[in-house]
């Protein structure tokens, strides 16, 4: 189905409601259901005022921390989706492999008082070790996963993907151990930073600030110098680009590497905000930062960071606003459906994302 | 596909520039694969199981494969130009011997730096049997010149005739095979004065016996080495030989043999044999639900296991005995399994089709994103206190009575397989008839090229809807039996990881094919429960073999023969081949021949 059909077929205008059919119906129903939900929650959530001025604002604030270490972790998908049009479905547990070897780091810097006598050059230890391993590890799966299915188009190098996450999960399953371990907690982090009258968590800030810096490095990268030129062009069209001698698997192996960096920064930061680690922890963030992608327009870089700030958001005043309101017992327990259930939205209604037409040109 | 089979096939070794890069290659690739297997911990896991008591261990075996699959490789893909033996001798030498030297890498530092605290597998007792007792320095150096001999006998036994190379492996599989499953097969030999006195001649107490082994690799190198030799041509003639009729007689009669091997097998092999065929067919059941969506109609579904669920969920409402059923708080009456099961398979359709329409317009891997976050969407409702007055949240659904038929309560899980087994039959005579019919065409349409189907009348939201409601039924039928098998049903059993299960094992199997989900549910179902103590390394296995199999043989272990015949078209075989056949029809050229043999 082109566009125009995808249109025709779910967009009904009056003058054919004659062919309004049962799909049509569904799908309206769930678009108002929706609608709902979050007009009706809203409403009920904010007559009942349960919440005060400072609660949202730690909800604000936690989705703001929380998404912009989606945004991280999108950036790696889009990126790898711009130039291979592939889904890296274990970008989310690349993002682990980042948080685990950053938490052998901290546990020792922990245990020596490294990391309460010099907290600055701690955490730039922990993430350079967290970056390292993650890039190495996105490298590595490109090299020995993806490569062979370069060309291949259908299902095989998306399974293959598949299989690569489950692979990484079971691999640091089994060198690891299967439990969760707790990642150091040190005091400095609970000091509150003071925002606009509120207190906000240091840990909570350097989070954000550690995810903007790190997407305005990539941001100059990927706009300012060749090899970002050559990933944006190659992500255009990389017929061509290899045609203009640009070596497309450098490029490649590049855009792996970029990502696995954002990865392992997300993975440090999302470690230090739940303070635990285990070997399944990649993997709901990698699907909701895969959400993010999409809905910031998969193949578009400030996209994802914009689409994960708004995920973030989201899931964490969410169910607050729209669930409470309706009387849902323990909403917090449906985070996670909300989140989904913006990935399915997203994806069905809106597959080429908020701000991108050109990719879903392509993908038609 | 056409491009992945490809590179896959046209391997063409150019010239090198030095001899010995490619060994060093290949020995490093073998020993990160030793290395492996001992940091994640599936080493010291099958080391304790026996093959011969007291004399190789499963991991022994796996460390000893390696070093000759080193050898193998670095024999099978020389360049056809490159002679002698002995540089090649010499290039296996270094590969076995480098990929040893990356264990005895390991080995040193393991005794001088403590990793225990990182890699949990890596233990005291781990080193120990890597340097064979014998400390580290003796023992890396046993380990060095051990990888090169293996090396070159891997070598070796690769370029060696096959008359020879067959009936050698063939032997050490089987050994390998009554050795590791041995207490089963214990079991099974209890019958008859005759029997045991065979068994325990085979076997001691905790396994098997160098006696027993000898005896088995005798008898079955022995048995292929006469089957390559001569019967083989022999049968193959005789076969020939008969009338259409009588193939066809000698068809069904395998086919009666099968069944009836099938059918009787869990009574001689006991109640835990019985338990493991029982998951199995539940997974083929599953598989072949999954293979109408992915196989036929090319719509990778993730969520699969929701149907599941609504199966497990609806048999459990219907007829449990607790304050959640139905009956306990409104007026339909508790039902019994019987009326319950068609119920629990039409509400998976009707789930299905729901859950179908809103991703009719996804596609591709989009498609399978969506399905997931759908599955996901379930279990979390499933799963939350907001669903907990009807659905018992995560307490679960308990006492689920098992299924009776008049006064006989089919409780044990022989009975319980032969439920599944009776199901999976019907359930397979439906899929195999879908597959040949219109509707199975028209879903083959869709996967190929969506838009050709639709421009050829192909009604694609009809089609669609019908993949996922009847995928659905058969994962909804598994998914009841399922209820009455565990007799309680948790919001915990119903992961997302059953998905990709069944995902994997019709992806081993071969998309597509009904007959390859037998084989992938044996492999990756059967096998992890019958090794019991590598229940948690399953995943590792499955994600492996996604991968592998997709590089390999993306066309499965026991592809469709439509598919088969797409893949080989594709990849160009098929005309070359048909062009050799006509070129070369009754002259048999050396390369045909070979071939032949091979195959």
């Amino acid at each position: 189905m082109s566009d125009a059909a995808v249109s025709r077929a779910f967009i009904p205008k009056l003058s054919s409601l004659s062919r309004f059919t049962f799909v049509d119906v569904v799908l309206w129903a769930l678009r108002i259901g929706v609608v709902v939900v979050v007009v009706g929650g809203t409403i009920g959530t904010l007559i009942k005022a349960r919440y005060g001025a400072a609660q949202w604002f730690d909800f604000l604030v936690f989705g703001v921390t929380i998404g912009s270490v989606y945004a991280l972790v999108a950036l790696g998908y889009t990126m790898v989706y711009g130039v291979l049009r592939l889904i890296n479905f274990a970008h989310g547990d690349i993002m682990m492999t980042g948080a685990f070897s950053g938490y052998f780091v901290a546990s020792s810097f922990a245990e020596s008082g490294f990391l309460d006598t010099n907290p600055v050059l701690a955490m730039l230890g922990i993430l350079a070790v967290a970056v390292t391993t993650s890039t190495l590890i996105a490298v590595l799966t490109e090299r020995l996963a993806y490569r062979p299915f370069r060309r291949v188009r259908g299902l095989a190098p998306l399974i293959c993907a598949i299989g690569v996450s489950f692979f990484l999960e079971q691999t640091f399953r089994g060198a690891f151990g299967s439990g969760v371990r707790a990642y150091p907690d040190p005091k400095w982090q609970k000091n509150t930073v003071d925002v606009f009258g509120f207190g906000v968590p240091l840990v909570e800030v350097l989070v954000v600030a550690a995810a903007l810096v790190s997407m305005l490095v990539l941001y100059v990268i990927v706009q300012r110098t060749r090899m970002g030129t050559a990933m944006r062009a190659v992500s255009e069209d990389s017929d061509t680009a290899a045609m203009m001698g640009i070596d497309v698997n450098k490029v490649v192996v590049f855009t792996f590497a970029l990502g696995g960096a954002m990865a392992g920064i997300a993975g440090v930061c999302y470690a230090f905000v739940f303070k635990q680690v285990y070997f399944f922890m990649g993997f709901t963030p990698g699907i909701k930062a895969f959400g993010a992608a999409v809905l910031g327009g998969i193949g578009s870089v400030p996209g994802a960071m914009i689409g994960g700030l708004f995920l973030g958001l989201v899931e964490s005043v969410g169910p607050a606003l729209f669930l409470d309101g309706i009387g849902i017992p323990a909403p917090y327990q449906l985070r996670d459906l909300i989140a989904f259930t913006l990935l399915i939205m997203v994806l069905i209604f809106r597959p080429y994302g908020i701000f991108g037409e050109r990719m879903a040109k392509k993908r038609a | 596909m056409s491009v992945l089979s490809h590179t896959a096939s046209a391997h063409h070794p150019v010239a090198e520039p030095s001899p010995f890069r490619r060994p060093v290659k290949i020995g490093l690739i073998f020993g990160a694969i030793a290395v492996y297997i001992a940091v994640v911990g599936i080493l010291p896991l099958i080391d304790a199981r026996w093959i011969v008591v007291d004399v190789v261990s499963l991991g022994d075996a796996a460390l000893i494969a390696i070093g000759l699959g080193a050898g193998a490789a670095v024999a099978r893909r020389r360049a056809p130009t490159s002679s002698g033996l002995a540089p090649l001798a010499a290039q296996a030498l270094l590969a076995g011997a480098i990929a040893g030297g990356m264990l005895a890498f390991l080995v040193i530092a393991m005794s001088l730096l403590d990793l225990r605290p990182i890699f949990i597998a890596l233990s005291p007792m781990l080193l120990e049997t890597l340097t064979f007792g014998l400390g580290v320095p003796l023992g890396s150096v046993i380990l060095i010149v051990s990888g090169a001999v293996l090396g070159v006998l891997g070598a070796a036994l690769s370029l060696g005739p096959v008359t020879i190379r067959r009936p050698i492996l063939i032997g050490l599989s089987f050994v390998l095979v009554f050795g590791v499953f041995q207490e089963l097969i214990q079991i099974m030999m209890q019958f008859g004065e005759l029997i045991g006195d065979l068994r325990e001649t085979l076997y001691t107490w905790e396994g098997l016996s160098l006696t027993g082994a000898a005896i088995i690799f005798v008898l079955s190198a022995g048995g292929a080495y006469l089957w390559t030799k001569s019967l083989r041509t022999q049968f193959h003639d005789r076969m020939a030989g008969l009338s259409p009729a009588q193939q066809a007689h000698v068809r069904t009669a395998k086919i009666i043999i099968g069944v009836l091997l099938v059918v009787l097998f869990p009574i001689l092999a006991g109640p835990y044999i019985g338990q493991v065929m029982m998951l199995v067919g539940l997974y083929v059941l599953m598989g072949m639900g999954l293979n109408l969506e992915v196989g036929l109609a090319g719509l990778l579904d993730l969520g699969f296991v929701a149907f599941f669920a609504v199966g497990a969920y609806t048999t459990a409402l219907l007829t449990a005995d607790s304050p959640h059923a139905l009956a306990a708080w409104t007026a339909i009456p508790s039902v019994s399994y019987w009326v319950a099961m068609p119920i629990a398979v039409f509400c998976s359709v009707i789930v299905g089709i729901l859950f179908g329409i809103p991703v009719l317009g996804v596609r591709g891997d989009y498609l399978a994103v969506a399905t997931m976050g759908l599955g996901e969407i379930v279990r979390v409702i499933v799963q939350s206190d907001m669903a907990a007055p009807l659905l018992a949240g995560a307490q679960g659904i308990l006492q689920i009575p098992k299924p009776k038929i008049g006064s006989l309560e089919l409780s044990d899980p022989v009975s319980l397989f032969y439920l599944t087994l009776v199901s999976s039959a019907i359930a397979a005579y439906f899929a195999w008839r879908l597959e040949n019919s219109r509707l199975g065409r028209a879903w083959m349409a869709v996967r190929d090229d969506e838009d050709v189907a639709q421009a050829l009348g192909i009604n694609l939201v009809k089609v669609k809807l019908l993949a996922y409601g009847l995928g659905a039924a058969f994962a909804g039928l598994a998914g009841s039996i399922f209820a009455v098998m565990l007799t309680s049903i948790y919001p915990s059993s119903f992961q997302l990881l059953i998905s990709i299960n069944v995902l994997a094992l019709i992806i081993v199997g071969g998309m597509g094919s009904l007959p390859g989900v037998v084989v992938g549910a044996i492999a990756l179902v059967g096998l992890p429960e019958l090794l019991r103590e590598f229940g948690e390394y399953r995943y590792l296995f499955y994600g492996a073999a996604l991968i592998i199999m997709m590089r390999i043989k993306p066309e499965g272990l026991w592809p469709s023969v439509t598919r088969q015949r797409e893949l080989r078209a594709a990849a160009g075989e098929l005309e070359e081949e048909e062009e050799a056949q006509e070129l070369g029809a009754g002259v048999e050229t050396p390369s045909f021949a070979t071939q032949g043999l091979e195959k």
